[in-house]
C-alpha cells in the first residue's frame, strides 16, 4: 500500500514537472503565433523603404527605423566588441590575482545592471555634453551593454583552448601577443564570435536605454550627431498608440525583430552544437 | 596596479613560473609550416617573429588588453558617479523622506518614491511566485525526467523565452494578455478569491496582475538556465546512491538533488528577482502607469523603472530631473545588492565558473 502511494506520488511529479514545461512553453508560442498572424499582413515592400505616415494616412514605413537601428547597433559593436573581447582575453591570458577577481565581478555586475540605468548613464555621458540626443548616445549606451556578455564568453572559450596550443606557439618563439591574437583567438574563433552574435542579439531588441539618448526620429537620418530612429523604439511608440493602422506597423516591425533575433540566436545554437574550436579538441 | 614589474622590459629569464620565452637572437626568424591542428590555415610559409622581436609589444598587449578590462570597472565608477552626482539636489531637498513620501507632483516640485518602490518590489515578487514552480519544474523535467528527444527542443525553447526583446512582450501584453485577463482570468479571480482583498476592483486588464505575469514569463528562462546547471553539477553518486537504496525517482529528485542543489537555486531565483527589479519596457506598457499604492492587484501601479522611461525625456526642471535619477540611483543600488547575493550563491556551488545570465 505504502509503495502504491510512493509510486502514485512519483507519477504525479512527472506529471506537474511535465505540465511546467507546457505551460512555460505555451507562451512562447502564443507569442509567435500573433506575430506572425497580426505581422505578416503589414510586411510588404513599403514598410522596409518607407517613412512611417501621419496619422491617418494608411501606409508607410518603418525604413527609417531599421537603417536607424543599423547605425545604432553598429556603434553600439565597435564599442562593445573590441573592449568585450580585449577583457576576455586579459581575464583568460592574464587573468589571475586580484586584479582580474576585480574586473570579473565587475563583469557580473554589469551584466545586472538595469538597462534603463544605463540609459541614464549614457545620457549623462553624450547627451548631457552635445546638449542633444543622437544616435551616439544610444550606441554608447547599447554597446556597454554588450561587453559582459561578449568578456564571459571570450575568457571561457579561450580557457578552453588547451594549455599545450600556446605552448606549441611559444615554444616556436613567437612572442605572446602574437601567439595570443593568431593562435589561440584563432583557434577560439567561432566560440568567440558566438559570443558577439549573443551579445548582438541582446540588445538588438532593447528598448529602454534609446527612450532618453536616440529619441527616435520620423524621417530618414543617418547622422550619428542628430536624434535616431531606431526599431524597437518605434514599435513602442505604435503598440501604446490608440491608432488601429499603428498598431498593425507595431505587430510587422516585431515580427521582423523576432526574426532577425531568433535566426541570430538559432546560428548561433547551431554552431556551437558542432563546437566552439577549430580542430583543438 | 598588481602588475606593475611588467612595466619595463624584464631581464631575460623573467619571474619564474610566468610562462616567458626568450629566443636566442642568432634566430634570425622561425618559419613554421602549419601542422597538426593548432594552425589549420593555409599552406603558405609564415614568419611569425622578427629578429631581436623585443619585449616592448608584449608589454604593450598586456597592458592594452588590461586596459579594456578596467574599462568595465570605469563604466560602473562612471554610473554610480555620475547617478550620485546628479541627483545631490533631490537628495538634500527630501533627505531620507524621499522614500516614504508617496506625493509625485511636478508642478508644485514634491517628489517621494514610495509608490514606485511599493511597484516594484510586488510586481517582482509576484512575478516570482508565478516564475519559481514553474521554472524549478521545467529544470527539473530536462535535466532529469524527459526523455532524450525532448530534452534540446525544450532547452532551446526556453532559450529563445529569453532571446525576445521586452518591448514584444509588451506589445503582446497589450493586445492579447491584457484583454485576457480582463475577459476572464481577473472575473475568475474575483469571483473565487475576491474575499482575500488581492483581486478585487475593476478589472481593466492593465494593471499589477498584468505586469507581475509578464515579468514571470520574461524571467522563467534565467531562473531555469542556472538552476538547471546547478542540478547538473550535483554529483551522480548522489542521484545513484538515492535509487540503490530504493528511492523512487520523484523521491531520487527531491532528496538527493533537490537538496543538494538549494543554495544553488536560491542563487538563481536572486538572479531571477534581479532581472525583473530592473525590467522596464514590458512593465511600462501594462502596469497602468499611476503612482498610487493599492491594495488589489487589478489596480494600476507604477515602478521605479517605468517612471524614468516615460518622464526621463521629458522632465521640466533640475528637481525633478534628479528626483527621477535619484530612483534610478535607488534602483542600481538595489539591484546590484541583489544581484551580489545571488552570484555569491551561485559560485558557492558552481565554484568558481561563473552562472550565465544572458540567453544561454
Amino acid at each position: 500500500m505504502r509503495n502504491r502511494w510512493r509510486k502514485i506520488k512519483d507519477h504525479g511529479a512527472t506529471l506537474i514537472a511535465a505540465g511546467t514545461a507546457v505551460l512555460v512553453i505555451a507562451p512562447l508560442l502564443a507569442i509567435f503565433a500573433y506575430l506572425v498572424m497580426r505581422g505578416i499582413g503589414s510586411i510588404n515592400w513599403a514598410f522596409f523603404t518607407q517613412t512611417p505616415k501621419p496619422v491617418g494616412e494608411p501606409g508607410g514605413g518603418m525604413g527609417n527605423a531599421i537603417l536607424g537601428s543599423a547605425i545604432i547597433l553598429g556603434i553600439g559593436s565597435l564599442i562593445g566588441v573590441p573592449l568585450g573581447i580585449g577583457s576576455g582575453i586579459y581575464l583568460a591570458e592574464y587573468g589571475r590575482g586580484k586584479m582580474a577577481n576585480t574586473i570579473r565581478f565587475t563583469t557580473d555586475v554589469l551584466n545586472g545592471v538595469p538597462s534603463i540605468v544605463i540609459g541614464i548613464a549614457a545620457y549623462a555621458m553624450v547627451v548631457v555634453t552635445q546638449k542633444h540626443f543622437s544616435a551616439l548616445a544610444g550606441g554608447v549606451a547599447l554597446g556597454i551593454m554588450m561587453v559582459p556578455t561578449i568578456t564571459r564568453t571570450t575568457e571561457e572559450i579561450l580557457l578552453m583552448v588547451p594549455g599545450s596550443v600556446r605552448e606549441a606557439a611559444l615554444g616556436l618563439g613567437i612572442p605572446r601577443w602574437r601567439s595570443t591574437l593568431s593562435i589561440t583567438l584563432r583557434t577560439a574563433s567561432a566560440g568567440v564570435i558566438t559570443g558577439v552574435m549573443l551579445a548582438f542579439a541582446r540588445i538588438a531588441g532593447e528598448t529602454a536605454p534609446l527612450l532618453f539618448t536616440a529619441f527616435g526620429n520620423q524621417f530618414w537620418s543617418t547622422n550619428p550627431n542628430q536624434p535616431m530612429a531606431a526599431l524597437p523604439l518605434q514599435i513602442y511608440v505604435y503598440a501604446i498608440s490608440p491608432f488601429d493602422e499603428w498598431h498593425r506597423q507595431a505587430w510587422a516591425g516585431a515580427l521582423v525583430l523576432v526574426a532577425l533575433i531568433v535566426a541570430a540566436v538559432t546560428v548561433v545554437r547551431f554552431v556551437t552544437s558542432r563546437g566552439v574550436l577549430k580542430g583543438a579538441t | 596596479m598588481t602588475s606593475n614589474s611588467m612595466a619595463s622590459p624584464e631581464p631575460a629569464g623573467g619571474k619564474p613560473g610566468r610562462r616567458e620565452f626568450n629566443m636566442p637572437s642568432l634566430m634570425p626568424s622561425v618559419s613554421t609550416r602549419p601542422q597538426g591542428s593548432a594552425q589549420p590555415a593555409g599552406r603558405r610559409r609564415v614568419t611569425l617573429i622578427r629578429p631581436k622581436a623585443g619585449k616592448a609589444p608584449d608589454a604593450i598587449f598586456h597592458y592594452l588588453m588590461l586596459a579594456c578590462g578596467l574599462s568595465v570597472l570605469a563604466v560602473i565608477g562612471f554610473i554610480l558617479f555620475e547617478l550620485i552626482r546628479s541627483s545631490q539636489l533631490s537628495i538634500h531637498q527630501f533627505g531620507l523622506k524621499f522614500f516614504t513620501s508617496s506625493a509625485w507632483d511636478p508642478v508644485s516640485g514634491d517628489f517621494g518614491a514610495l509608490p514606485f518602490i511599493f511597484g516594484t518590489l510586488v510586481s517582482s515578487l509576484l512575478a516570482l511566485v508565478i516564475a519559481v514552480p514553474l521554472s524549478i519544474g521545467v529544470a527539473v523535467f530536462t535535466t532529469e525526467m524527459c526523455p532524450r528527444f525532448l530534452r534540446t527542443p525544450i532547452s532551446y525553447m526556453v532559450e529563445l523565452l529569453a532571446a525576445i526583446p521586452s518591448v514584444i512582450y509588451g506589445l503582446w501584453a497589450i493586445f492579447v494578455l491584457a484583454p485576457f485577463l480582463r475577459e476572464y482570468l481577473e472575473p475568475w479571480l474575483e469571483r473565487y478569491f475576491g474575499w482575500t482583498g488581492l483581486f478585487t476592483g475593476p478589472a481593466y486588464g492593465f494593471g499589477m496582475l498584468a505586469a507581475g505575469i509578464i515579468l514571470a514569463i520574461m524571467i522563467v528562462p534565467i531562473i531555469s538556465s542556472i538552476t538547471r546547471e546547478v542540478l547538473v553539477a550535483v554529483p551522480r553518486n548522489q542521484r545513484e546512491a538515492a535509487l540503490a537504496l530504493g528511492a523512487t525517482r520523484w523521491e531520487m529528485i527531491r532528496m538527493a538533488v533537490l537538496r543538494n542543489a538549494r543554495a544553488g537555486m536560491l542563487g538563481a531565483i536572486i538572479l531571477g528577482l534581479g532581472r525583473a527589479l530592473g525590467e522596464t519596457m514590458a512593465v511600462t506598457m501594462v502596469i497602468g502607469n499611476r503612482a498610487e499604492i493599492a491594495k488589489s492587484l487589478f489596480a494600476p501601479g507604477y515602478t521605479m523603472a517605468s517612471v524614468i522611461a516615460n518622464e526621463f525625456s521629458e522632465a521640466t526642471g533640475d528637481l525633478y530631473l534628479s528626483s527621477l535619477i535619484e530612483i534610478g540611483l535607488a534602483l542600481l543600488l538595489l539591484t546590484l545588492i541583489v544581484n551580489a547575493l545571488a552570484q555569491l550563491l551561485v559560485w558557492s556551488i558552481t565554484r568558481g565558473t561563473p552562472a550565465r545570465t544572458n540567453a544561454q
